[in-house]
């Protein structure tokens, strides 16, 4: 089983804690697990309570969303460095899409009640760990809203309605490209 | 319409860019779902043209139109003039009817190419999305015929699903081998995909390449290509290290007629590559 020392020099390696304090970093090891995940395995459950989140060390996990009489969406996955799970920071402290293990995944697991009593004792340490949380909230959501534009779609999916229309229909050249017209 | 001297980079001159070279489809291969590439070869010229890696050319649909296609393939093998083409128009779907033995016409090559040569030393960052990849391909070839010129050299690809990612064995094939990364990503898949889901820019994150020594040269929608740009100015690429491919609607390809004008720039002639910095300003002008 990993030492405090252990776990703070994990955290200490890990990109989104690697510039932090080593006063909130100690804060935070108290609060921390190593964990191992096979192929298949659940880290996180839509529905379960939000107490935990994880630091990725190693391996790939799909952030998925089921839906009854199809099969799961995988929405994006995560690869060592990144984090995973953010309800733990919002009530009512629910997940909010399963997360399952590609292959093997070693991970942090950072008690979430835990790290949030810390945050409210010390607020430095609530700022700092929510300015960070805040900025990878801001990339998911950016990069979910380009997904959501569907970029590399048929053009004639997303045509301009007859109104916007440009001068040139759509099947007029168009791309000094792959795409003709 | 007068006749236009039209000056290839290297010093070749076509002798009238406005008439189309008869070409014979030899081969047709369906690479995805409307998505199809044309094997052509020259009637006029037994040795064919040659291209530089990004340049395209005006594929001539006989009594249907004219199409501006980027070359998609070995830019050292002229003789087998390869063009992906994704059928969205009334030419292209013309053009996706042709069989072996067919005809049509081709003028070009036109535009500007990839800086393969200002690359040598740098590594060399290649950004697609899509059908994106096709213009990127000859770039990719001719690096990979002089792999000890460039130094570090990172593939990043996304598409939509596993099913459209184009170009799919010879992504793995370079995956396969030992002096280069590919990495690609996927909007959207179901539990059996093993590959990496999330938009394309998340792979510019991954190290591989040192930005300050970095060539980039990107390829895919506009949307894509803004926010791409964003992530390796992120990482420390400026915006004269950055080549990036536009599209706009092509017609004479000689900058004349001003169909494809980009602000002070004709596309046809002044690109389809851009250097960044040339364009940085227009590029979120949402009127041109």
């Amino acid at each position: 089983m990993a030492t405090i020392e252990g776990l703070d020099r994990m955290l200490a390696g890990h990109p989104f804690f690697e510039d932090m304090s080593e006063r909130a970093r100690g804060l935070i090891a108290g609060c921390a697990a190593n964990r191992v995940f096979h192929r298949g395995e659940h880290l996180l459950r839509e529905g379960d309570p939000a107490d935990v989140f994880y630091l990725l060390r190693h391996g790939s996990v799909a952030i998925e969303l089921h839906a009854p009489g199809r099969s799961a969406l995988v929405l994006e996955t995560l690869r060592d460095g990144e984090v995973i799970g953010w309800s733990w920071l919002v009530p009512p402290y629910r997940t909010q899409f399963d997360a399952r293990a590609i292959g093997l995944v070693r991970a942090l697991s950072i008690n979430g009640k835990c790290l949030r009593d810390k945050c409210a004792e010390d607020s430095s340490l609530g700022y700092e760990f929510l300015s960070r949380f805040a900025r990878l909230l801001a990339e998911r959501l950016t990069a979910t809203r380009l997904q959501l534009l569907d970029l590399y779609g048929h053009p004639s999916d997303y045509a301009a309605r007859p109104a916007e229309r440009p001068l040139e229909a759509p099947t007029s050249p168009a791309k000094p490209g792959p795409s003709g017209p | 319409m007068p006749s236009v001297p039209h000056t290839l980079p290297w010093g070749h001159a076509i002798v009238d860019p406005m008439t189309p070279a008869r070409y014979r489809v030899e081969s047709i291969r369906s690479e995805l779902t409307g998505v199809f590439t044309l094997g052509l070869s020259p009637l006029d010229e037994p040795c064919g043209i040659g291209f530089a890696p990004g340049q395209f050319n005006m594929l001539y649909q006989f009594g249907v139109g004219e199409v501006p296609i980027s070359v998609s393939g070995d830019p050292d093998r002229p003789e087998q003039l390869l063009h992906t083409i994704r059928a969205v128009g009334s030419v292209t779907n013309a053009l996706q009817r042709l069989s072996p033995g067919g005809m049509l016409g081709v003028r070009g090559p036109f535009g500007t190419s990839w800086p393969t040569t200002p690359a040598e030393g740098a590594d060399l960052v290649i950004l697609a999305g899509g059908i994106g990849l096709a213009p990127l391909r000859p770039l990719i070839y001719r690096v990979l015929a002089n792999r000890s010129r460039y130094g570090a050299v990172c593939i990043f690809y996304g598409a939509r699903t596993p099913d459209d990612i184009l170009y799919r064995n010879e992504l793995e094939q370079w995956r396969g081998r030992f002096d280069m990364t590919v990495e690609v990503t996927v909007d959207r898949a179901g539990p059996d995909w093993m590959g990496r889901v999330g938009v394309v820019t998340k792979l510019l994150s991954a190290k591989g390449f040192s930005p300050p020594d970095t060539i980039a040269c990107l390829c895919g929608p506009e949307i894509m290509m803004r926010y791409a740009v964003q992530a390796l100015h992120e990482q420390g690429v400026g915006e004269r290290q950055i080549y990036v491919s536009l599209e706009r609607n092509m017609k004479c390809a000689v900058g004349l007629c001003g169909h494809c004008q980009f602000g002070a720039s004709f596309v046809c002639k002044d690109g389809p590559v851009f250097r960044f910095d040339a364009i940085a300003e227009r590029f979120n002008i949402r009127e041109i």
